[in-house]
């Protein structure tokens, strides 16, 4: 059959075409990223900074805090409370005190946040079956740090009486006993490196596409694109794929950040996490590319995905504050925010183990969102362009 | 011989405002087309009609021989376009811009170094090859956008006023290029708003709000009108509706 014969040659040849079309689109926007400095350095120093920085630096966990100890009491006791205390790592001694006045003093000078108080007779009690007490004062003008100082305080003391009596149950309390699941060391790194990973990874793909499309609009250059025999698929999909390539390599680079430098756990499959974090990714460039869009200049697209993305990501997907203490419409807000998810589900794979059984809701999302703007800036470039 | 492009009472709205009013006209293979008109006369709109960025309104269209509404792929891979900002990658060498172009029209992988060799030797900017066009003065870019427009030898050529910004030694240079193109079979189809440049048309039509005012060559025209240049030509026929 010569007729169909050529034809699928025909065919072929077209089709080899329009690889080669799509493949000299690649290979310009490959150029475009490595010989622009600044674009280099958001991609890949960037993610190196946050991550070492929240990992780092911005930790809300507590490591020795100074405090002052004023010892009453002057006994094995006492001496073994502090040094359990201090060999916590939570802690370290700032001052010996000598008297009450000497507390209100230090706090004021702010040199101390936990005063630990040991009242005279303090042993003599505790022997004699009497109750007995130590007093925990904390400067509370940072709360949360306060809070925590006792907790960890109460807890390491709580911890020493029942070593020394461990089969003594004290009559006719009711025993709490919490257990941190999942994270039994309370490590921030566990909340932030989801949370950086969202934030970067959001941040590099829609602001870099954003702005790549822009500045296609802005040197007339898009026009030229248009007029030219690639397909509209063809330049939106040239626009995603190199940024698809080098956010993915950004999304491995802070993993393994996160697994080796800030030891948090990679409970469940790597192999989900790598498809997650491709999916987010892809989403990602799909409001880089929605943005792109709706504005005119590289400048807008830049404010549009900070205000529109990085703000929101930071303060609503549950990354910096818990939305469950958000008030009710920021709540609802939230829902919005495709970090929420894929935070949950970093966290469902890296640090719980989950499987997609417990992660297809968010998952879901973040397909269903992906299509959406993947289709509304396919309509709107056609328009625009008109 | 089929008209390289051919139009009937192509109209486009936008909402109630008619950017391009019912133009008919054809243009003949091998030509150039002058297309005159102010800024918001409807130039840009007619030509992105032609190029396929467009829909029409109504009426009808061809280009080398294919319709605007159904066949605007077609279209595309038969005819270059020359964007008023040269539309070249700055952060891409020569040789790279070549080669991008070369590839988006589907060229083949073995006949762009042959080509790329070709243009450099003919715009004499071998020197440059590997240099980004950024550093390349308004001039060079300008006849390598255009070399560009026609790397896969389309039949017919849009320039959106080509010639801006650049001084008149260079448009009379550029011009040497486009007479060069037409010589060879390439129908030029090109907006300006320079009338100097006007009078280096073979035919010359001149937009007003929308209409197409007037049609014919360049000489044509002035005996019509009865003046010595393009720009008393014109004159004549912007004031005419601006009075009204």
């Amino acid at each position: 059959m010569p007729l169909t014969g050529s034809s699928t040659a025909v065919r072929a040849v077209v089709e080899k075409r329009n690889m080669n079309r799509f493949t000299a689109f690649v290979k310009k926007e490959f150029f475009h990223i490595l010989r622009d400095r600044r674009t280099l350095l958001i991609l890949f120093g960037l993610p190196l900074v946050q991550v070492l920085l929240f990992g780092f630096a911005l930790t809300n966990e507590i490591k020795n805090a100074n405090i002052a100890i004023l010892d009453n009491d002057k006994s094995p006791h006492s001496q073994q409370i502090t040094n359990k205390l201090l060999a916590s790592g939570y802690f370290q001694l700032r001052k010996n005190l000598r008297s009450n006045d000497d507390i209100e003093r230090a706090f004021r000078k702010g040199t101390i946040k936990l005063a630990v108080v040991f009242p005279a007779g303090f042993t003599e009690n505790y022997e004699h079956g009497h109750s007995t007490r130590i007093q925990l004062l904390a400067d509370a003008t940072e709360q949360n740090t306060a809070i925590s100082l006792t907790n960890y305080a109460t807890a390491i003391i709580r911890d020493y009486v029942t070593d020394l009596n461990p089969n003594v149950q004290p009559p006719l309390t009711i025993d709490v006993r919490s257990r941190m699941v999942f994270n039994p060391e309370l490590k921030g790194a566990f909340v932030f490196v989801p949370g950086v990973m969202a934030m970067v990874l959001l941040l590099v793909s829609a602001l870099m596409t954003s702005v790549t499309i822009a500045r296609e609009r802005e040197t007339g250059t898009l026009e030229v694109l248009m007029v030219s025999p690639l397909s509209q698929g063809q330049i939106l999909l040239g626009k995603v794929v190199p940024y698809l390539l080098l956010s993915f390599l950004n999304g491995c680079i802070i993993i393994a950040l996160g697994v080796f430098v800030l030891k948090v756990p990679l409970n469940g499959s790597l192999l989900l996490l790598l498809s997650e974090t491709l999916l987010f990714i892809f989403l990602a460039l799909s409001i880089g590319i929605f943005i792109s869009s709706i504005v005119d200049t590289q400048l807008v697209a830049m404010f549009a995905s900070l205000m529109a993305m990085l703000l929101p990501t930071i303060f609503l997907s549950g990354f910096m504050f818990p939305i469950e203490s958000m008030p009710k419409p920021l709540q609802l807000v939230s829902n919005l925010i495709p970090a929420k998810y894929f935070i949950n589900i970093v966290k469902g794979i890296m640090i719980k183990g989950a499987g997609l059984r417990y992660l297809w809701q968010p998952t879901l999302v973040l397909v269903g969102m992906s299509v959406f703007f993947m289709g509304l800036s396919l309509r709107n470039l056609k328009t625009r362009l008109s | 011989m089929e008209n390289a492009v051919h139009t009937h009472q192509l109209t486009k709205k936008f909402g109630s405002f008619i950017a391009t009013n019912a133009i008919t006209f054809d243009v003949a293979q091998g030509e150039i087309f002058g297309f005159l008109g102010a800024n918001g006369a409807g130039k840009t709109t007619a030509m992105r009609m032609l190029c396929g960025l467009l829909k029409p309104s109504s009426g009808e269209a061809t280009v080398a021989g294919f319709d605007v509404y159904r066949q605007s792929e077609k279209i595309k891979q038969n005819i270059g376009y020359m964007s008023q900002r040269f539309s070249l990658y700055e952060d891409l060498t020569v040789r790279e811009n070549i080669r991008f172009y070369g590839g988006i029209y589907g060229l083949r992988r073995a006949d762009i170094p042959v080509k790329t060799d070709q243009i450099l030797r003919k715009l004499g900017i071998e020197s440059v090859a590997d240099s980004l066009v950024a550093s390349l003065p308004l001039g060079w870019k300008q006849k390598l956008a255009f070399s560009v427009a026609l790397i896969h030898e389309p039949k017919i050529v849009f320039l959106d006023e080509p010639t801006g910004g650049v001084d008149p030694i260079t448009r009379r240079q550029f011009w040497d290029l486009i007479y060069e193109a037409a010589h060879g079979g390439t129908t030029v189809f090109v907006t300006t708003h320079y009338m100097d440049e006007a009078e280096y048309c073979n035919r010359v039509s001149i937009m007003v709000d929308g209409k197409m005012k007037a049609l014919d060559t360049p000489s044509g025209l002035k005996t019509a009108y009865n003046v010595d240049s393009m720009d008393a030509v014109f004159q004549i026929l912007a004031r005419g509706t601006s009075t009204k």
